[in-house]
């Protein structure tokens, strides 16, 4: 019997990030903005792989990787070559996909590299390569029942950066927290935006207690990295438990059921035959190129967070927060221009609007809400018009309508409410139907806060606080004597 | 016969130019032959009768109304079955792609019409290029027109015989490991194939990549010329393709080769040679020399790896670029209901493909395989590496190398059929150029018992004007004896 419940978990990645901000694919000249597009209406002699057809390198795909590799810290090499990567498979119309190998004589365009998680915590990256990405297949369906698959090759060709890491990440939060900052500096680079379905996918092998290593493939985003990996190594530590061998294999990670199931085993491991891709010559990177994408590098996302902080004297957590999503930042820089308290700003954007955004599971950018509105939602509770509940509330409604906060305050009367006499008759009725809770407030200060939120409750939260804690602490006064 | 199908590219563009004949006529003329000798030669697989009279009529008005034509005007090309033609069906005599119909024009195919060619059909070669001899086409072999019991040399078989049989005037083969100078050597004609990246590939449907080049044939040295430049020139559609630099051809069609220094590797007239063909040679060289050309015998000793080194890289690149015949997309598809992928596609591909096909995409997985990679591949290219670095050393001494295109006279059909090793040992000197990359051409030397023997001269990269100059010389002073049978 083994113990397992301290067993280290090793976890290494493989990102594939599209380089969505490309205007063509990787080798030819069809759009890459496929994904309102219906199918196959993307493509070409080229990234169809017609016969005779060759592929021409997107030039502005090595300057986004140079960026990319700039990022993570990267050995840039000054030569890079382009392999085939053999396989039989419908979403490849070639069958064999071009992209970059790091054995075999093989050298992909960036090595060595490292991303910081926290003060202590450094994720090694062994390599940058630049690959098209496949075709997408759908079945009717599950595969199991659908009686044929349809194959789209709009994504076929479409450029990918594949980020190898080394086993470094030890827990799934820590592999969700590096997806993140990868997320975050792709769009900080302008290379890659994160939020597109499916931008962003990954592999990742497992091992526990320098066990064997499982790669689980299809992780489509990194909502779905904890998930995968969390189920996944709670497998393999049961199967050490019960006494069972963990064998090399790999899984493929279902979303719909939630579970890792095996494709193959060791002795079906594939062999990809690579070798290099002659259509395409070995590609020079000069000094002079590399410093150029240096000069021309955007605020990363450190640099990024540091403004934040002495910009706007925002907490290094809310900065932190922010940054992981440029979007997130984004949205606050334009709000905090015209509003006076940023640092009341960030506690609303990273606390309720991103846990609003992540309940509803959506990303900023489908959410109606726009930053002006959230700054006038503000300053109605500076003023006293709302309450800070009331002003939850209108927030998730402006996410839901982009309706502005005076429209729906009006339209659902959300006005607090400042009219004594008013509250003074609640307080009244409140007092006569809970005569026990009465007097254990008057024996008892902490008590008053349960008459206070029957008020409140009463007015569905619109009372004005400080009167209604005025009226009720009176009432009580009166009801001593 | 018409005498008007003898006359050469240039001639025939400057009286058509002239009117004095119509390019409709010629083409008509040339549609005569072909129906007339096609039973015996089988040269093309698809005829494009229709396109290619369309083109003479209308290049025919532009003249008469005084319009600019281009350098090709009216010029009959026939073009090897495994270059694109827009709309046009290219099978590269497979039943694989017995139905594929381009939806684009190859690079060349492009120059070509915008020269004002005339496309007059497509032709025959082995399957994929995979071949010496064009008898691995699916579509039944090529005759020779100098003796119809033998073959025409391959895989551009198709090309070099329409051309010797006066069926079209110039033709484009591909040259993958000697597919353009083997069938030139054994149909008494010129064929060059020119420095790795001089000719766009867009659309030359691939055999092996890094090694193939499409490749100009002509009856003389000077249409083979005329129709290099025409189709010459970087293409931002090839990235391997290369700008040509200063070289004009057409200036070299001089009849000078004083002071040109000849390299003759022994290593060219190795065991299996054949007797008569070094006899030939060497009286070439010997012509050369009488012209003023020196020349010295030297050792090229990475020479003995080469027909190893090509064939384990070819067949490498052939089993990947060969991947995408799986039925789905391209290539034959039989009724897949019921099965997997991969049993499909294996199904597909086990119908489609003929033997030797398979053998190479076979040997060539098997080479890239995990395991043997570094025992076939890797050492291939170092092979290969090691050629280049020998060859550009010698041609630090030498203008030009010089040797047998083929070992051996034109064989009879299905001589060597039966023994793929046999077959693959013809290769044996022209495979260099494609290692190296650099230009050879192969120019009609002899002959022997009425059969064509040829002699190929190698230069280094971007230096085929020096092999027209050369060849061009060695056109002026051997006549070889050889007679037409059809
Ligand atoms: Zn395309």
């Amino acid at each position: 019997m083994v113990e397992t419940t301290e067993l280290k978990v090793k976890i290494g990645l493989e990102v594939h990030c599209q380089l969505t901000n490309l205007k063509s694919k990787l080798f030819c000249s069809c759009s890459s903005d496929y994904r309102q597009s219906p199918p196959n209406t993307h493509v070409c002699p080229v990234c169809m792989g017609t016969p005779g057809s060759l592929p021409v390198l997107n030039r502005k795909a090595v300057e986004d990787a140079i960026l990319i590799a700039l990022a993570l810290n990267m050995q840039i090499s000054n030569k890079t070559i382009f392999y085939r990567k053999n396989y039989f498979y419908p979403d490849m119309p070639k069958n064999f996909q071009i992209s970059q190998y790091d054995r075999a004589g093989g050298i992909p365009i960036a090595k060595n590299g490292s991303k910081k998680l926290e003060v202590e915590k450094i994720v090694h990256i062994s390599r940058l390569q630049i690959e098209e990405d496949p075709g997408k297949i759908s079945y009717e369906g599950t595969i199991e029942t659908s009686k044929s698959a349809f194959v789209d090759y709009n994504r076929a060709g479409i450029a990918l950066v594949e980020i190898v890491t080394e086993p470094d990440i030890n827990s799934p939060k820590e592999a969700r927290i590096f997806l993140q900052k990868i997320r975050s500096i792709m769009e900080h680079l302008g290379v890659s935006s994160g939020e597109l379905e499916g931008s962003m996918r990954c592999d990742a092998n497992i091992s526990i207690q320098g066990g064997t290593r499982v790669e689980v493939k299809n992780i489509s985003s990194f909502k779905e990295v904890e998930r995968a990996l969390n189920f996944e190594i709670t497998r393999q530590k049961n199967l050490l438990r019960t006494g069972h061998r963990i064998g090399q294999e790999t899984r493929h990670w279902d979303e719909a059921r939630r579970v890792t199931i095996s494709l193959r085993v060791k002795e079906e491991e594939e062999d990809y035959r690579y070798f290099p891709e002659a259509d395409l010559v070995p590609l020079s990177i000069s000094e002079e190129e590399i410093e150029r994408q240096k000069n021309s590098m955007p605020e990363l996302p450190e640099g990024h967070m540091q403004r934040l902080m002495t910009q706007y004297d925002i907490s290094r957590q809310n900065a932190m927060t922010l940054i992981d999503n440029k979007a997130l930042a984004e949205f606050f820089e334009e709000s905090a221009v015209n509003y006076s308290h940023p640092d009341l700003l960030g506690n609303w954007i990273v606390g309720d609007l991103l846990s609003y955004l992540y309940e509803m599971d959506i990303e900023l950018k489908d959410a109606k809400l726009m930053p002006r509105d959230l700054v006038k939602m503000l300053e109605l509770i500076d003023d006293g018009t709302i309450s800070g509940k009331i002003g939850k509330e209108l927030l998730k409604e402006m996410l839901i309508s982009g309706k502005s906060p005076d429209e729906i305050i009006n339209q659902k009367e959300m006005r607090r409410i400042s009219d004594s006499e008013y509250l003074n008759q609640l307080t009244e009725e409140i007092f006569s139907s809970n005569p026990q809770a009465v007097k254990d407030a008057i024996k008892d200060p902490k008590a008053v806060r349960f008459l206070i939120g029957q008020l409140m409750k009463k007015t569905g939260g619109k009372a004005d606080p400080q009167l209604a804690n005025n009226l009720v602490n009176e009432k009580l006064k009166t009801s001593k004597t | 016969m018409s005498r008007i199908l003898e006359l050469s590219a240039s001639e025939l563009v400057s009286k058509i130019r002239t009117q004095e004949i119509t390019a409709e006529e010629y083409v008509n003329k040339c549609y005569e032959r072909i129906k007339e000798v096609e039973d015996r030669i089988h040269a093309f697989i698809t005829l494009t009768e229709n396109i290619a009279l369309e083109k003479a009529q209308e290049i025919d008005s532009r003249i008469r109304r005084n319009e600019k034509v281009g350098t090709l005007s009216g010029i009959a090309v026939a073009i090897k079955d495994n270059i694109c033609i827009n709309d046009v069906r290219t099978t590269c005599a497979s039943k694989m792609l017995e139905n594929f119909i381009p939806p684009y024009d190859a690079t060349v195919i492009q120059r070509l019409k915008s020269q004002d060619a005339i496309l007059i059909g497509k032709t025959n070669m082995d399957e994929f290029a995979m071949g010496t001899s064009t008898e691995h086409s699916q579509f039944g072999p090529t005759h020779n027109p100098h003796d119809l019991d033998r073959v025409p040399g391959g895989s551009s078989g198709g090309s070099a015989a329409s051309v010797a049989a006066l069926e079209t005037t110039i033709s484009l083969g591909s040259d993958t490991g000697g597919s353009v100078r083997c069938p030139a050597s054994f149909c008494g004609i010129v064929g060059m194939k020119p420095t790795y990246g001089l000719i766009s590939r867009y659309g030359l449907i691939a055999y092996a990549n890094s090694l193939e080049q499409i490749s100009p044939i002509a009856r003389n040295v000077a249409d083979l010329a005329l129709l290099t430049e025409c189709i010459a020139g970087q293409d931002n559609k090839d990235s391997t393709s290369i700008d040509s630099g200063t070289q004009n051809l057409k200036n070299c069609l001089v009849d000078d080769v004083s002071g040109v220094k000849i390299g003759v590797p022994e290593e060219l007239f190795g065991i299996g040679t054949d007797e008569v063909v070094s006899k030939a040679v060497w009286e070439a060289i010997s012509k050369l020399e009488g012209l003023g050309a020196t020349f010295s015998k030297i050792k090229l000793e990475s020479l003995e790896y080469a027909l190893a080194s090509y064939y384990i890289i070819a067949m490498s690149e052939a089993s990947s670029n060969l991947a995408r015949y799986d039925g789905l997309r391209y290539g034959l598809r039989l009724d897949d209901e019921n099965y997997d992928w991969s049993t499909a596609y294996s199904r597909n591909r086990d119908v489609g493909f003929g033997a030797e096909v398979k053998r190479r995409i076979m040997l060539g997985t098997f080479a890239l395989s995990a395991g043997y990679y570094n025992e076939y591949y890797l050492k291939a290219q170092r092979v290969r590496t090691l050629i280049r670095q020998e060859l550009s050393k010698a041609f630090k001494d030498f203008d030009l190398i010089i040797g047998p295109t083929m070992p051996i006279l034109p064989f009879r059909l299905g001589e060597k059929l039966l023994d793929p090793l046999e077959m693959y040992m013809c290769d044996v000197d022209t495979v260099i150029a494609n290692l190296a990359g650099i230009p050879a051409i192969s120019v009609p030397c002899s002959s022997s018992q009425g059969l064509p023997i040829g002699v190929q001269m190698m230069a280094p990269a971007l230096r085929e004007d020096v092999l027209i100059k050369v060849a061009f010389s060695l056109e002026q002073h051997l006549k070889p004896d050889l007679e037409l049978k059809v």
